[in-house]
C-alpha cells in the first residue's frame, strides 16, 4: 500500500510522529514556497498510510475539537512544575498561545524520540472523553516525557485543538499532485468531502480508488484574486461577463440520485441549517450541482450579512427565526447537470444552463447573479457605483470563455469590490495578539465621538505595518489606564481611519450600528482626537447604506 | 547602605555609583554593555580582567582596576570584584560597610560558558538582581547541545552553498559564537564592531580563532559559502551582496518564544543567552542566602512577586538597564556599513 516502491517499510515505520513535528517545524522555519513544497513532497512519500490521512485531513483545515479542559491541563503542570497558578497566566501572557505555554512550562526533558505514528497520538486523542481524570494527567505526562520541546508543542497544538499550519490547502494539493502525478484539481476532487481520517485509506482515496463515490461530494471551489487598479488591463470588453457580487457564505447546492445536499466553503456540510431549500429538491432536474452565494433573502431580495450571521451557529432553527432571517442561494454556476461534470465548458455555457435551471425552479429563494451589461470598461466603472444602494459588494468579472479551476487563480475569475465606507475613529482599547503577535497590542477597539463621549463601534486587528504595530505598542504601554484582564484601556489620543465594506443596525452593539469588514486603513497621525467622525455620522451612512431591517429586532 | 537614585545606585558611605546612568564622580562598572557602561564620569573601578573591553568601548578614561575577590575601600566601604559568568570580564560588586553586605549582581548567566568566567554566589544580607528572563518558561538547555545544533545547521548551509549568518549582541554573544565555530576557523567573517571587540581582547592574550573583515578585496569565491556574525540584521547591510546567496539565524534567549521567533522573520532563531533563565535566577538567589532582593530590570514584578511567596522579602526596583538582548546597532547607523 505504500506510495512510492522505493519505501517498502512505510507501514511498519513507528516514528511518523517525530517526521511530523518536524515537517511542521521545518514549515515554519522557511518562507519560501518552493521549499515548503519539497518538504512536503519529501513528507508525503514516506508517510504511513494512516500519517497521510491525519496529516491532509488537518492540513486542509479539518477541525479539532479541545479534548481537555485547559483550566484542568493548567492545574496539572502547575502541580508538576510546582509553580503557583498566577506564574502560569503571567506565562500565558507573555507567549500568547496555550500549546506552546505548556510546552515550555513542562519540566521533563525528555529525549525526543517518542515511539509512534501520528495516527496512533490522534487515537490516543480521541479516546480521551473516555478515561478518568487520572488517566488523562498520566497519559498526558507520560507523552511529553519522551518528546522535546518541539514534539510537546505540536501535541499540544492538537490536543488543545488549536491546530494551525502555515501552509495553504492549495500547496498541500499541489505538493500530493506532485507525489501522485496527476492535477492538481483532480487531487482537489479526491480528498474533498467527508471522510473520516482515522478510517481512511489515504493512499487509496488519493489514487481515485477504494472510496466508493459518494453522493454528497462536492466540487473543490474556484477563488476570485481581486482586480488590481482597474479592469482596463483584463483586455476587451467583449469577452468578459459582470455580475454583481454579493456577500454571503460560498455554497454548493447538490442533487444526486435523490440525495440533496448543501455545502459551504471550507467544505462543512451544512443542509439541515437550510430547510429553505429543501423545496427545490423536486423542482431542480436530478444530477445537479450549483455554486453561488448562501445569503440572506427576502422576496428574492438580499439581506445584509449581519441577519445571516444570527442563523450560522444556532443548533435549533425556531419558526421565529426562520421567519426573521429568511436565507436563499444566489446561484452563479452550473459544475453538474445531468450527472455530468461541466466544469470544462465554457463559462458562457454554462451561464446560459444556470439560467434556464433557475427560472424553471422558479423560488424567490433561488436566483442567479444578476448580469451588468456594458460594452466598454468606463461604462461598467459606472455601473460600479450602483452596487452599495443594490446592497451588493461590488462587481464579478468572468472570463466568458473559461473553465471551472479550482482554488484561487488568477487569470479568469476577478472580484471587483467597491471602495469600503471609512471613518476616522480613536483607539480606545488594546490587547495583545496570538502566535506572531504575542506578546504586542494588535487588537484594538476604536470609538466614534458623541457628544461629549465616546462610543465604541469597531474592532479591527489589521492593516497596519509591522512597525506601526510596534509603534502603537509602545503607546499602548506607554499609556494605559486600567486593566480588564487582558484588555487595556488606552488614552484616546491615536486617530484611526477605519475602513469597512457595510453597514447594518444592530441591537446587540453599543452603537446601535455594526460594520462588516472593519479594519485600519490609515493611521492618521495629522488628526487629533477632537476631529473624528460623530456617531451622528455613521448613522447618516446607515441611513444611506444601511439596513433597517436588524437582525436584532426578531430575535431578542 | 544603596540607595536607589536618579543617578542609579548610589553608595553614600563610600560616596560612589554603581552601573550609574548620569554623570558622576566615581562609577563601579560591572560589565561593558552600555546600558551598565556609559561615558562621562570622573572616574571608573571595574574587574580587571573586565578592563581590555570596557576600554575598547569608552575610550580613554580614568581606570581603576581590582582582580577577582581583591578589596578596594572607599571611605572604610569594602568593594569587591566576583565573576558573574555574563560575558567576558562581567562582575557582581560586593559592598560591605560596617558588617552589613550588598551585592549587586549586574547581568549573571549561572552555566560556564567556558569563557566568561564562572558565575560565584555570593553571601549576603542584600542582593540585587537582574530578571531579565525572570518567568519559568525560559529555561535553556545545555550550552553544548545548543553548539552542536548551530554547529550542524552552520554545516548545513556550508554544504549546500550558502553562507551562514550568525545574528547575535556583539558583545558577549559573538565570542561565544567564534568560539564555538572553532572547527570552522579560516572561514569566520564579522560585522566591525566585533572586530573590534576580538582586537581588544586578543591584546589581552585571550585565544580566538581568527576571524576577518569582510570586503571586496577578498576573492569572490573565500566570500561565498562564509560564516558570518554580525549584530544587525544582515538585509541592512552592504555584507548580504558580498557573501553570496545566504541563511541567518538569530542567537538569542528571545528565540525560546515562538512568537519572538516568527516576529524577527529570519530563517532560523537558536536559543542562546548570556543571561540565567528562571531556574538559574532562583538558584543564584537561594545562593546569596539574602534576606532582602531588589529586583531590577526584567520581569521585576513577576519575579519579586514569586520571592516573596516564597518566603524572601523582594522589591522591585525601576532601573535603566535592560535591553542589551536586543540589537544595539540600529540599520540606519552608518557606521554600520559590514
Amino acid at each position: 500500500m505504500s506510495i512510492d516502491p522505493s519505501y517498502p517499510e512505510t507501514e511498519t515505520r513507528r516514528d511518523g510522529f517525530i517526521h511530523f513535528a518536524r515537517l511542521l517545524m521545518e514549515l515554519g522555519e522557511t518562507g519560501s514556497t518552493r521549499e515548503k513544497t519539497d518538504l512536503l513532497i519529501q513528507y508525503f512519500r514516506s508517510a504511513p498510510s494512516g500519517d497521510l490521512a491525519w496529516t491532509l485531513g488537518l492540513f486542509t483545515g479539518r477541525k479539532l475539537k479541545r479534548q481537555i479542559r485547559t483550566r484542568q491541563l493548567a492545574e496539572w503542570l502547575t502541580e508538576w512544575r510546582g509553580i503557583p497558578g498566577w506564574l502560569f497566566e503571567e506565562s500565558y501572557h507573555h507567549v500568547g498561545d496555550l500549546a506552546e505555554t505548556l510546552a515550555l512550562l513542562d519540566p521533563s526533558t525528555g529525549g525526543g524520540q517518542p515511539e509512534g505514528n501520528l495516527s496512533d497520538i490522534m487515537s490516543k486523542l480521541q479516546g480521551i472523553p473516555n478515561i478518568s481524570d487520572e488517566e488523562k494527567a498520566a497519559l498526558i505526562r507520560n507523552t511529553w516525557a519522551d518528546m522535546s520541546g518541539s514534539q510537546k508543542f505540536v501535541f499540544n497544538k492538537l490536543l488543545t485543538g488549536g491546530f494551525r499550519v502555515g501552509v495553504s490547502a492549495q500547496l498541500v494539493i499541489q505538493a500530493l499532485a506532485k507525489v501522485y502525478e496527476t492535477e492538481p484539481a483532480v487531487i482537489a476532487h479526491r480528498i474533498s468531502g467527508e471522510w473520516d481520517p482515522a478510517s481512511t485509506d489515504a493512499d487509496a482515496m488519493l489514487r481515485g480508488e477504494g472510496r466508493s463515490f459518494d453522493l454528497s461530494r462536492p466540487y473543490p471551489l474556484f477563488l476570485a484574486y481581486p482586480v488590481e487598479g482597474g479592469p482596463e488591463d483584463l483586455g476587451h470588453p467583449s469577452e468578459w461577463h459582470a455580475e454583481w457580487k454579493w456577500d454571503g457564505i460560498r455554497g454548493q447546492v447538490i442533487l444526486r440520485s435523490g440525495t440533496w445536499s448543501v455545502w459551504s466553503r471550507g467544505e462543512e456540510l451544512m443542509t439541515d441549517k437550510f430547510p429553505e431549500f429543501e423545496a427545490w429538491r423536486s423542482l431542480l432536474p436530478d444530477g445537479t450541482v450549483l455554486d453561488g452565494e448562501i445569503m440572506a433573502m427576502r422576496d428574492g431580495k438580499p439581506l445584509p450579512f449581519s441577519i445571516l450571521q444570527t442563523r450560522i451557529g444556532r443548533t435549533r432553527l425556531s419558526a421565529r427565526l426562520l421567519k426573521d432571517a429568511p436565507v436563499g442561494f444566489m446561484a452563479f454556476d452550473v459544475l453538474e447537470s445531468g450527472g455530468e461534470d461541466w466544469r470544462m465548458r465554457p463559462f458562457s455555457e454554462r451561464r446560459a444552463r444556470l439560467t434556464e435551471l433557475v427560472k424553471a425552479v422558479g423560488q424567490p429563494g433561488l436566483q442567479f447573479s444578476e448580469t451588468v451589461p456594458f460594452t466598454d470598461w468606463e461604462e461598467l466603472t459606472l455601473r460600479r457605483r450602483e452596487a452599495r444602494e443594490r446592497g451588493s459588494e461590488g462587481l464579478m468579472l468572468k472570463r466568458m470563455d473559461s473553465v471551472y479551476q479550482a482554488g484561487r487563480r488568477r487569470g479568469d475569475w476577478w472580484k471587483w469590490k467597491l471602495e469600503p465606507m471609512t471613518v476616522d475613529a480613536v483607539l480606545v482599547y488594546a490587547q495583545k495578539g496570538h502566535g506572531r503577535r504575542s506578546n504586542l497590542y494588535t487588537d484594538y477597539t476604536f470609538a466614534v465621538r458623541d457628544e461629549d463621549r465616546l462610543v465604541v463601534f469597531a474592532k479591527a486587528y489589521s492593516g497596519l505595518t509591522d512597525k506601526e504595530f510596534r509603534e502603537v505598542d509602545a503607546f499602548v504601554k506607554r499609556n494605559a489606564i486600567e486593566k480588564f484582564g487582558p484588555v487595556r484601556t488606552v488614552k484616546p489620543e491615536l486617530v484611526f481611519e477605519i475602513a469597512f465594506e457595510g453597514i447594518s443596525e444592530s441591537k446587540r452593539h453599543k452603537a446601535g450600528i455594526a460594520v462588516r469588514f472593519p479594519r485600519m486603513h490609515r493611521w492618521r497621525t495629522d488628526k487629533k482626537p477632537e476631529e473624528i467622525n460623530t456617531l451622528s455620522d455613521l448613522k447618516r451612512m446607515l441611513e444611506q447604506y444601511g439596513s433597517h431591517t436588524s437582525p436584532g429586532d426578531g430575535v431578542s | 547602605m544603596i540607595r536607589f537614585t536618579e543617578h542609579g545606585l548610589y553608595c553614600e558611605a563610600g560616596d560612589f555609583h554603581i552601573d550609574p546612568w548620569r554623570p558622576v564622580r566615581s562609577a563601579v562598572i560591572t560589565h561593558a554593555h552600555s546600558d551598565h557602561a556609559r561615558t562621562g564620569h570622573s572616574g571608573y573601578l571595574c574587574a580587571a580582567s573586565g578592563l581590555s573591553v570596557l576600554r575598547s568601548r569608552l575610550g580613554v578614561q580614568s581606570y581603576e582596576t581590582a582582580d577577582w575577590g581583591e578589596p578596594v575601600f572607599r571611605n572604610g566601604v569594602r568593594i569587591s570584584f566576583h565573576p558573574s559568568g555574563h560575558i567576558i570580564g562581567s562582575a557582581q560588586v560586593r559592598i560591605e560597610y560596617r558588617g552589613e553586605v550588598w551585592v549587586i549582581s549586574g547581568d549573571y548567566k549561572t552555566e560556564n560558558d567556558g569563557i566568561s568566567g564562572c558565575f560565584e554566589p555570593v553571601k549576603c544580607h542584600t542582593f540585587v538582581t537582574e530578571s531579565t528572563f525572570g518567568l519559568p518558561v525560559y529555561r535553556w538547555r545545555p550550552q553544548s547541545v545548543v553548539y552542536d545544533e548551530i554547529r550542524t545547521w552552520v554545516a548545513a548551509q556550508l554544504d549546500q552553498g550558502r553562507s551562514a549568518v550568525l545574528q547575535a549582541y556583539s558583545l558577549g554573544k559573538s565570542q561565544r559564537l567564534i568560539d564555538a565555530l572553532r572547527p570552522f576557523a579560516g572561514r569566520i567573517f564579522a560585522h566591525g564592531a566585533i572586530l573590534q571587540i576580538q582586537e581588544a581582547l586578543k591584546a589581552d592574550g585571550h585565544d580566538f580563532p581568527e576571524v576577518m573583515r569582510l570586503s571586496e578585496d577578498i576573492p569572490a569565491e573565500r566570500r561565498k559559502a562564509c560564516i558570518f556574525i554580525t549584530p544587525a540584521p544582515i538585509e541592512t547591510l552592504r555584507a548580504s551582496r558580498l557573501i553570496g546567496p545566504w541563511r541567518s539565524a538569530r542567537c538569542s534567549g528571545w528565540m525560546h518564544v515562538r512568537g519572538n521567533r516568527r516576529r524577527e522573520g529570519g530563517d532560523k532563531g537558536f536559543v542562546l543567552s548570556d543571561h540565567a533563565d528562571w531556574e538559574g535566577l532562583c538558584a543564584a538567589v537561594k545562593a546569596t542566602k539574602a534576606q532582602r532582593v531588589f529586583v531590577t530590570h526584567g520581569f521585576q514584578s513577576i519575579f519579586s512577586r514569586y520571592l516573596n511567596e516564597t518566603g524572601i522579602e523582594a522589591h522591585e526596583v525601576q532601573t535603566s538597564f535592560g535591553g542589551e538582548e536586543e540589537t544595539d546597532i540600529t540599520p540606519d547607523n552608518p557606521s554600520n556599513q559590514i
